[in-house]
């Protein structure tokens, strides 16, 4: 049986990778997979994943719930339960080549949905928008029906990943027959080896997708404060607590995303104490507020949404991260050799600094449904924050 | 005939003068406050009566020929498990005195110290350890209550803050010196722990016993106590600080008021402490205008309205078994600050039975408030300052990974500044100058000296939990935080590892 959660921090080293047309341009799957094949070493076949954003525009007002399941009985039993809750408009088994190193895969199929919000469900959870009801649905999903798991349940997005290599696993689902204008990759190297499908990255909630190379040695801390708003981190991974910081940082308080990844990695008191004053008090006060959802130790993380790619280093900068530009791609990488291998001749190759965001937004309105968190929300504006915390069991990742 | 008196005849320790190396100097009786040493003029030698020997080993120390050795009193009772000399020799004090058992410093039971069933953990391999050589290391840490979120705004595309955050203290280390009056210690310690508090950037607590004149300019470094008492309480006492600290108990003696043996009060005390020369100064066990919690918010606000809102305040109680409730409580009074002082934390003076039998140690206090704390949803709302038994700087940092956001020391500065622990604060004759107001024995430990080395300490305090944090992958004390990760038990059972949220080695 998948296990709901693990008993031990999984700890792990690897390799990431990202890419993004500023225009919306679609870029073919062989360019991650190239990219992040060439970086190899960093994995040890126990985990490689793909995000791709932009690979259902034919659904693009439709979550795509990419599903994994153990048998054909535990698929059975989705079924049943989604079109109570949903309208399915179209289904099917996502599409595989045999890979011979890959021996019994699950299987995977995807429906693309719209909630149903007339269903129970809605009454019962006081739900009141469908981000909410979505996430809610998967973890009913996931919680409730034994041997399903929905991997990814955003619009027009989609991930794929599983235990291989990343060659494998690309080569499993098809992934150079996709194109995106968002792409993110993960080579993972685990020391200890869960060693099943969903503990892979990408990990998603809803559209945002992380892809993580780190340890974070503040997970005590980062767990205890977000307890406080009601998250509850079953599943000692450190990835789990990045996606919730960014889901109460930027969705429940509000923060522009700079200043929710400055709270994640802060500037140093002898750097913030030389601001001009406006400043000053600003960072003084993040620092003083998400003391908490500071990431101490090393990481480097990419994560994605419809409309966006950022990477950030801790800050020291323990873990590598190098970015490119040429025209409006921006690429994102642990090694520099991985984006020259495809990105040749690019206008621009820099490492960004320690704790410095590197955030690239899609120019305004390229594609549909399109989000921006560049600016402040007051609290008038806000959604409220998901209520992920509250269940036992959380979207990102597994059984 | 005169009543005999059982406990002159059991000395507790034994004072040996090496003859071949004395040459009569007469050094130790002048170093002698309790008058243990005794020059016989007539025969031109020196005495000992073993009875008046507290062990503080000043003699010892000073004699210039090493002559000298202080040791527990070879003297043996027969061995019984239970009736130990330490009962049978109380049972005398008593029987000869009829009077409550006085001592000083912290419990001296031999209760499980949790500390020391706590392991630390570092980085190895998968995640590196940070060299506070050559990285910066961040120990600054702010007291005080703090909004849950932040509102931003952006004005010519700079973020700034729309609401500026309430005052709060900054101190550049989570380690503060916890209440002790002047008077319970010398004005030198005094002068000594307020020079540091100020060249370290963090703060020192006045005590009950007022704030002498020569002190108003450590302000911002300054905490001001009110306790039951209310000595030396006047406005511009109140308004000397950054904050002011109710103080409703304190761990050595939970339920009762602080205590001034009438033998300490001297001219100075009274001036600043406002009560005649020569009185014993008690404070009442409760303070008389709280007797519920309700009354407690009109104190933190009556202080507030009095200071006008610029001075957080803090309130300091005994951990005692509600210990969780009580703070919840003390919270929503209105608190900036809970103080929770352990089983372990020290006096200048208590009943013995107070000193050793009351309250729980400050480990289980620190985990069980801040579980309350947090489950209740206001732990932000306030700061929890921990107290009681804090020895080294690992203890600080357990302290902290258990959920305090700051210590307080009290006993590891006074053996800074050369304590011996011979717990008899509350007689006024410590032969080190530290817990007396005699001028002569205060001359002893000028202010200089108290300032170095209690300076001296805390540096080296800082320096290691800098270096503790880096091998754990850390760089700023933020992080450590309630991380329980950083804490592992050893030889604890589930209950207690339950109470305190780790888990034991190995797992």
């Amino acid at each position: 049986m998948w296990r709901l959660t693990s008993n031990y921090k999984e700890i792990s080293g690897c390799g990431i990778t990202g890419i993004i047309s500023r225009k919306g341009e679609l870029i073919t799957g062989e360019m991650i997979i190239k990219a992040i094949c060439c970086q190899y070493e960093r994995g040890n076949g126990l985990g490689a994943g793909f995000a791709g954003y932009g690979i259902y525009p034919e659904f693009k007002d439709y979550y795509a719930l990419h599903v994994m399941a153990q048998s054909r009985d535990a698929l059975e039993k989705v079924e049943e339960y989604l079109p109570k809750r949903t309208f399915v408009s179209y289904q099917e088994f996502i599409p595989i080549r045999r890979v011979r190193t890959i021996k019994n895969p699950p299987i995977f199929k995807r429906y693309f949905v719209k909630p149903n919000l007339e269903c129970e469900l809605v009454d019962v959870c006081n739900i009141v928008s469908e981000e909410d009801f979505m996430v809610q649905l998967v973890m009913e999903i996931n919680e409730k029906i034994e041997g399903v798991y929905v991997i990814s349940s955003g619009k027009n997005m989609g991930t794929f990943k599983g235990v291989g290599f990343p060659d494998e696993i690309a080569e499993f689902f098809r992934v150079d027959e996709y194109k995106a204008y968002i792409w993110t990759a993960h080579n993972r190297f685990p020391t200890n080896t869960p060693g099943w499908w969903g503990g892979a990255h990408p990990f998603t909630l809803l559209d945002w997708s992380i892809v993580h190379n780190g340890e974070i040695s503040s997970y005590g801390t980062n767990k205890r404060y977000l307890e406080l708003f009601g998250y509850k981190c079953t599943l000692l991974t450190d990835t789990e607590v990045v996606a919730y910081l960014l889901d109460l940082l930027i969705r429940k308080h509000g923060l522009p995303l700079e200043l929710a990844c400055k709270a994640m990695a802060p500037p140093f008191w002898v750097e913030i104490d030389e601001m001009p004053e406006e400043e000053r008090e600003l960072y003084t006060a993040l620092r003083i507020l998400y003391g908490g959802a500071v990431l101490n130790g090393p990481f480097a993380i990419l994560f994605a949404y419809n409309g966006g790619l950022v990477g950030l280093n801790d800050r020291v900068k323990l873990r590598p991260l190098v970015c490119a530009q040429k025209g409006d791609l921006f690429f994102m990488a642990s090694e520099e050799a991985a984006l020259r291998l495809i990105c040749p001749d690019p206008e621009r190759v820099w490492a960004p600094k320690a704790g410095e965001p590197v955030i690239v937004e899609m120019e305004e309105g390229t594609i549909p449904n399109q989000k921006s968190y560049l600016k402040p929300r007051p609290k008038e504006e806000r959604e409220d924050a998901l209520r992920i915390g509250s269940l036992p069991l959380s979207l990102l990742t597994g059984k | 005939m005169a009543t005999p008196q059982w406990s002159k005849f059991f000395p507790d320790f034994y004072i040996e003068r090496l003859w071949d190396k004395c040459i009569k100097c007469r050094r130790c009786v002048s170093e002698c406050s309790y008058e243990a040493h005794i020059w016989d003029s007539k025969k031109k030698t020196l005495l000992e009566d073993h009875s008046k020997c507290v062990g503080c080993h000043r003699c010892e120390a000073f004699c210039p020929t090493k002559a000298l050795i202080i040791k527990r009193h070879p003297s043996d009772f027969r061995e019984h498990a239970l009736w130990t000399p330490w009962f049978i020799k109380n049972i005398y004090k008593q029987a000869d005195q009829g009077g409550v058992l006085l001592t000083s410093t912290g419990c001296a039971l031999p209760y499980k110290n949790y500390f020391d069933h706590l392991v630390l953990d570092a980085c190895q391999v998968t995640n590196p350890p940070i060299d506070p050589l050559r990285e910066p290391m961040e120990l600054r840490t702010y007291i005080g209550p703090k909004p849950e979120s932040l509102e931003i705004e952006e004005v010519n595309g700079k973020f700034r803050l729309k609401k500026k955050l309430p005052p709060l203290i900054r101190v550049e280390a989570p380690i503060l010196f916890a209440a002790m009056s002047y008077g319970a210690i010398s004005l030198h310690v005094h002068q000594g722990l307020a020079r540091a508090a100020r060249d370290l950037g963090i703060l020192y607590n006045t005590g009950e016993g007022g704030l002498h004149a020569s002190l108003y300019e450590y302000g911002p470094n300054t905490i001001v106590q009110c306790a039951s008492g209310r000595f030396g309480l006047h406005v511009d006492y109140l308004n000397a600080g950054v904050a002011i600290e109710i103080k409703i108990g304190q761990g050595a003696k939970p339920g009762i008021g602080g205590h001034l043996p009438g033998e300490k009060v001297t001219e100075e005390i009274s001036k600043t402490r406002m009560i005649p020369v020569g009185s014993d100064a008690l404070s009442p066990a409760p303070h008389h205008d709280i007797y519920s919690i309700e009354d407690l918010r009109g104190l933190i606000f009556a202080l507030k309205e009095a200071t006008e809102y610029k001075k957080l305040v803090f309130v300091k109680i005994a951990a005692v078994h509600n210990v969780a409730a009580i703070a919840s409580g003390i919270v929503r009074a209105g608190a900036d600050a809970v103080v929770i002082d352990g089983l372990k934390g020290g006096t200048g003076a208590a009943p013995t039975m107070f000193r050793d039998n009351i309250g729980i140690p400050i480990e289980l206090a620190i985990s069980a408030v801040d579980k309350r704390l947090r489950a209740e949803g206001i732990r932000h709302r306030t700061s929890i300052i921990a107290s009681g038994g804090i020895r080294c700087s690992a203890d600080v940092v357990k302290a902290i990974a258990l959920g305090a956001d700051a210590v307080y020391i009290g006993t590891a500065a006074l053996i800074a500044v050369g304590c011996t622990m011979c717990q008899r604060c509350f007689t006024g004759k410590c032969p080190w100058g530290i817990a007396t107001n005699n001028p002569e024995l205060m001359k002893r430990l000028p202010p200089e000296v108290a300032y170095e080395k209690i300076y001296n300490l805390v540096k080296g305090w800082t320096h290691e939990i800098k270096e503790m944090l880096g091998a754990m992958g850390i760089n700023s004390i933020e992080s450590l935080k309630g991380n329980r990760d950083k804490l592992r038990a050893v030889g604890l059972t589930k209950e207690e590892m339950e109470i305190l949220e780790v888990k034991h080695a190995g797992e």
